[in-house]
This record gives C-alpha cells, sequence and structure tokens, in this order.
C-alpha cells in the first residue's frame, strides 16, 4: 500500500509557489496573491483561491494547476472560493513587482482603486516605461491583451508595453 | 416568501443583466472601429459574463434545486429572463453602445458600492469584486461620451441621437418589487430609487462636459424588465446565445 506523506501547511505554500500565473508567468500564483489560505487536515487539503477579476479565464486553469500539483502528492484537494476581501495589486511584494518589470510588464502602483469615483480625475504617478524607465508614457487603453492589464505606449524609446493595472 | 428565495431573484435579476449586456458587447468582438476598442469590449463583455457567473451561482445554491450557472444562462426563456430593456437594445452605432454601457453602469456602480454593505457575505463580496471592475467601465463608457458630444458635428449628432433613442429605458433600472422590499427589510438589499438623485448627477455631469442635452421629462418609460417582460430583441439574442447547449445539452465546456 503506498504510503502517503503528510505535508505541512508551510509545505504546501512553498509547493503552490512553484505553480506559474497561467498569462504571467514570470511570477506565481502565490506572488500574484490569489492563493488566500491553506488548510490541513491529514491528507486532506482545503485552498481558498479569491478570483483577480470575475471573468478571469485563468482561473480555471488555476485550480486546475493547484489541484494536478497537490493530488500527484496523494491529497484530497477542496477548493473554495472566497471574495471577500476582494483581490487587490496591494497584495504584491516588492520582489513581485521587481520580476514584472524584468518581465517586460510595468506594475502597479500601491493605489487602492477600489473606492475612487468613477468620474473623478485619475490622479497618480506616470506609469514608467519598463524597458527604459522612463516616465513620458501616454495610456492608449485601459484594456489590454488580459483583464489585468492595460496598453501604454513609451514616447521615449517608441515602445509600446503592457502595464499591470492597479486594482 | 422566505429571504434565501428572494434573494435567489435578486441574484439573477443582476445576473440576466450581465449577461445580456456580455452578449451584446461581445457581438463587437471583430467589429469595433479600432482594435484596442474591439479588445476594450471584449473584455468588459468578460467582467460582466465574470459577474453573471458569481450570481448566477450563489442564485442556484439559494434555491437548492441543483440548477447551476449554465442552468440560469442557457435553459430559460425570454419570460423568465428578469433584465431590463436597457441592456438588451440593439448596439446601434458606436455611440448608442457606449451610451448604453455609460447609462447601465452608472446605475451598476452604485448598486454595487451599496450592496458591499449588504448583511449577506457573499453579496458584499461579490459587490466589492465586481465594483472595482464597474469603475472601469464607468470610465471608458464616460470617456467616450465626452469625446464623442464634444467632438465633431458628426460624433455630437450621433451621441445625441443615442440619448434621445435611449432615454426611455432608463427609469426602469430603478424598479422594485416585492422581493426588494423583503431583502430591504433585512439589511440585505437596497432602496433601488434612492440611487436615482446620484446617477441622474453623473449623468448631468458628464452631459455637461459632452455637451448633451437630457430628454425632457414626462416621455415614455420602459416597464416590465423584473416580471420578465421584454422588447422582441431579447428573443434573437437568446436564440443565439443558447443555440449550442440546447442543441447540444450533454456538451461539456
Amino acid at each position: 500500500m503506498p504510503t502517503t506523506e503528510l505535508l505541512s501547511e508551510a509545505q504546501i505554500w512553498d509547493l503552490l509557489g512553484t505553480i506559474p500565473d497561467p498569462e504571467v508567468p514570470a511570477i506565481s500564483i502565490v506572488e500574484l496573491g490569489v492563493v488566500r489560505d491553506v488548510k490541513v487536515n491529514g491528507n486532506s487539503v482545503e485552498i481558498a483561491i479569491t478570483p483577480t477579476y470575475n471573468g478571469c479565464p485563468a482561473l480555471k486553469m488555476m485550480e486546475a494547476q493547484v489541484k494536478e500539483k497537490l493530488e500527484n502528492r496523494n491529497l484530497h484537494v477542496t477548493i473554495r472560493m472566497v471574495y471577500k476581501p476582494a483581490w487587490t495589486t496591494d497584495w504584491m511584494a516588492e520582489g513581485t513587482l521587481q520580476k514584472l518589470k524584468d518581465y517586460g510588464i510595468a506594475p502597479p502602483a500601491k493605489l487602492s482603486f477600489a473606492h475612487i469615483h468613477p468620474l473623478s480625475p485619475l490622479v497618480k504617478e506616470p506609469v514608467a516605461c519598463p524597458f527604459c524607465n522612463a516616465k513620458n508614457t501616454q495610456l492608449t487603453s485601459q484594456f489590454g491583451s488580459t483583464a489585468c492589464k492595460a496598453l501604454y505606449f513609451c514616447d521615449s524609446c517608441h515602445q509600446p508595453f503592457e502595464h499591470f493595472k492597479c486594482h | 416568501m422566505t429571504t434565501s428565495e428572494a434573494l435567489s431573484i435578486y441574484c439573477i435579476r443582476i445576473a440576466d443583466n450581465a449577461v445580456i449586456l456580455a452578449h451584446r458587447l461581445s457581438e463587437w468582438s471583430g467589429h469595433a472601429p479600432i482594435l484596442e476598442e474591439d479588445i476594450a469590449m471584449s473584455n468588459m463583455a468578460l467582467d460582466f459574463i465574470g459577474q453573471a457567473q458569481g450570481f448566477y451561482t450563489y442564485a442556484g445554491k439559494l434555491e437548492g434545486k441543483g440548477r447551476t450557472e449554465d442552468d440560469f444562462a442557457y435553459h430559460r426563456d425570454t419570460r423568465e429572463y428578469t433584465n431590463c430593456f436597457l441592456v438588451e437594445q440593439p448596439n446601434g452605432d458606436f455611440a448608442s453602445t457606449m451610451l448604453r454601457s455609460f447609462f447601465y453602469c452608472s446605475f451598476a456602480y452604485l448598486q454595487f458600492k451599496a450592496l458591499t454593505k449588504s448583511k449577506d457575505e457573499t453579496i458584499s463580496g461579490l459587490a466589492e469584486k465586481s465594483l472595482k471592475e464597474i469603475i472601469y467601465h464607468v470610465r471608458h463608457s464616460s470617456d467616450w461620451m465626452i469625446r464623442l458630444g464634444d467632438g465633431t458635428d458628426e460624433s455630437h449628432r450621433r451621441a445625441q441621437n443615442a440619448v434621445d433613442d435611449l432615454w426611455s429605458y432608463t427609469h426602469e433600472l430603478f424598479d422594485m418589487n416585492e422581493v426588494d422590499t423583503l431583502l430591504m427589510q433585512e439589511g440585505v438589499a437596497f432602496e433601488l430609487a434612492a440611487l436615482r438623485s446620484e446617477w441622474d448627477l453623473m449623468v448631468e455631469e458628464v452631459f455637461a462636459k459632452a455637451t448633451l442635452k437630457k430628454p425632457a421629462p414626462g416621455g415614455y418609460q420602459s416597464k416590465g424588465g423584473i416580471i420578465g417582460l421584454h422588447s422582441e430583441h431579447l428573443g434573437y439574442i437568446l436564440a443565439e446565445m443558447q443555440a449550442l447547449p440546447r442543441m447540444y445539452p450533454d456538451a461539456k465546456w
């Protein structure tokens, strides 16, 4: 009979930390902040996940990857979807933001976006180009190739680039 | 009616609005005037599909009959849909599409903002999540209304035409019935009519910058979405949206 190696919560967090974000593989789903909680009870594990955006198509893939990773260790996995508190880019650590920048995506500023009135002007730092660091960039569109990114253009090095939206 | 029954109906109403507007926005995929707008409208459609999914799933759980989000979206007919007339209106030109979004999303912004204070944890959570997304939608559509209204003669004419065409579907957004009354008593939902003045202020602020005129009060206003009454357009939307799952009921996504 195969023996099941029991893993601690810390070990599970480490394992989940090896799963890349399907849309931004430079960072893990733990670094992204969507894994909210890990509960271990013998060989049963409950993972709490929160969506970045409601309709993010990568969510199903993240769930499948979490299941696969842990079921390979003979663990019984249940995934609990949590909505509160709502995911925010403020949960990403400095190191994670640097990884985004190194990957060519301008990282989000620390800014709680949630309670700004939608008709008020957006006052924030200009988004620096991830390639040449110039700050004379302009917003092309608030919506990009994935729900979490906006399109920008750098007037200095003339590169279009993506900005991980403050959310 | 129990609180659970009422809340299930209330969730379906929000999800119906979201899924129908999502379908309308997705009709622009591949047809928008510029690539960025194509991507923007598909993104917003996706946000709404996600919102619909969340509210339908919770509605199914409250109802307790085992219905899933797909059962609600694909296996109900027009009279069972409770969305408002506004979201089912055809896309028309770009100005009409942007105005429809601006009217609806300004309302949804106020509704979600109120619902973040709901005593029901799931509702306040879903509202908090959706609120962040809807803020982008209001920004996007209001920006366009100002650019079109205060743009060329042609864009102004089209924007004003859109206002005159769609105004008669706006009062209905704030309609309530016994479902709302019950949920208001429980602190789960809030009085929509009370959001009307704030919505008017948002519209007036954008219209002033856009040099657009609000139609005179007293004209025709649609009524009845929440009890399953609809314009002829909804049937065509459902025919397209539901064709595949109805032809192949055992198909897996």
